[in-house]
C-alpha cells in the first residue's frame, strides 16, 4: 500500500524559509503569490493490505517521529 | 564529578566538551556511544554535546532524540541526575521531551558563528552557582537553528518559575533585540526543566575555558558543577 504523510507548520508559527521562498518568487516576477509556507512530504510504502492497520502505523510514525507536534500538523493519506 | 558525554554520529563538539570537563573536574569523562543502552555506573553528569547529529536530517536533533541511549538519559534525568545539553544537545533534549519548546531556524535565516553576551539570570542552581545573578558572560555560538520558541503557556511557566537561566543580552546586560542574534522568544538562550536538573543552552561554554581561547567566561558553569558535587559528596 502506498501512503503519504504531509507535515506542515501550524498557523501562527513563523516560517522564515517560507518567507524567503515567497520573496524569491516575487523577485522572479511570479504574479499573484500572496504567501508561502514550507512543509514536508513523506511517501511511505506499507506492507500488507490492512488499511486500518496501515493508518494506525502511519499515525504512530507521524506522532513519534515525522512531525514535532509542538509546531507542526500532519495529514495522512493512504492512496492504495 | 563523574561525567558522561553522549556521542551520536555527526556530533563534532564532543572533544571540546571532554577537554573542558577534564580541565575543570580533573577527571576524564566517559564517552558513551548512542547505540549503548546504559550509562556508566556512578555517572554524576550527562552531557549531550553540540554538532550536527544525523546531519540535521528531518529536524535538528529529531533522530538522535530517538537513539537507544536516550532511554537511559531520560531515566537518569527522571531520577534527578544532572544533564547539560549544549547546542545540538539542546535541540536533542527538546526533541526527546526532556525540555519544552523547539529551536527553530534563526530569524535571519543565517548560520551564526561568533561570540555573544549572555546575562546569567540566577545563581542559585547547580549549573549557574559559579556566576552571580545578573552577571554578563561572553560565550561563542555556532548554530543555524537556535531560535527558541514554545507556546504562550509554556513561556509563561518558564518565566514564572524562573527557569530561564541565560538570555542573550548586550555587553552591559540589557535585553535588546539588536543583541538577540537568532530571534529567540524573550531572548532565551538557556532553560532548565521543571525540576531544575536538565539545562539546555545554545551557546558553547566549553569553548571559553582556557586562556588560549581568548576568554574564560565559560569556566564558571563547569566550576559551579564541580563545586556542586564536591559539596554534595
Amino acid at each position: 500500500m502506498k501512503a503519504r504523510v504531509t507535515v506542515t507548520l501550524k498557523s501562527g508559527i513563523l516560517d522564515p524559509q517560507g518567507k524567503a521562498i515567497e520573496g524569491a518568487l516575487k523577485s522572479l516576477g511570479v504574479g499573484g503569490v500572496a504567501s508561502v509556507r514550507q512543509g514536508k512530504v513523506f511517501d511511505i510504502e506499507i506492507e500488507g493490505a490492512d488499511r486500518a492497520g496501515a493508518e494506525a502505523a502511519l499515525k504512530s510514525a507521524a506522532e513519534k517521529l515525522l512531525a514535532n507536534t509542538v509546531i507542526e500538523n500532519y495529514r495522512i493519506e493512504v492512496t492504495g | 564529578m563523574k561525567s558522561a558525554v553522549i556521542v551520536f554520529p555527526g556530533i563534532n563538539r564532543e572533544r571540546d566538551m571532554a577537554r573542558a570537563l577534564k580541565l575543570m573536574s580533573g577527571r576524564e569523562p566517559a564517552m558513551v556511544w548512542h547505540a549503548d543502552r546504559e550509562l556508566p555506573a556512578g555517572t554524576d553528569l550527562v552531557v549531550i554535546p553540540g554538532g550536527f547529529s544525523y546531519g540535521d536530517y528531518l529536524r535538528c536533533g529529531a533522530i538522535a532524540a530517538r537513539a537507544p541511549i536516550m532511554d537511559a538519559v531520560r531515566a537518569f534525568a527522571a531520577k534527578g541526575g544532572l544533564v547539560l545539553a549544549v547546542c545540538n544537545g539542546f535541540q536533542i533534549a527538546c526533541e526527546a521531551g526532556l525540555l519544552p519548546g523547539v529551536l527553530m531556524r534563526n530569524a535571519q535565516l543565517r548560520f551564526i558563528c561568533r561570540d555573544v553576551y549572555l546575562r546569567v539570570e540566577r545563581s542559585d542552581t547547580a549549573f549557574t552557582r559559579g556566576y552571580n545573578a545578573g552577571q554578563v558572560i561572553r560565550v561563542p555560538v555556532a548554530h543555524g537553528e537556535g531560535n527558541y520558541i514554545a507556546d504562550g503557556e509554556t513561556i509563561a511557566r518558564l518565566e514564572g518559575e524562573g527557569r530561564v537561566l541565560f538570555r542573550y543580552a548586550s555587553p552591559d546586560g540589557m535585553i535588546d533585540p539588536n543583541w538577540n542574534h537568532n530571534g529567540a522568544l524573550n531572548a532565551i538562550a538557556g532553560i532548565v526543566n521543571e525540576h531544575g536538573n536538565v539545562l539546555g543552552m545554545m551557546p558553547h561554554p566549553e569553548n571559553h575555558v582556557e586562556a588560549v581561547m581568548g576568554c574564560t567566561d565559560g569556566r564558571g558553569l563547569f566550576a559551579g558543577l564541580v563545586d556542586y558535587f564536591a559539596v554534595a559528596a
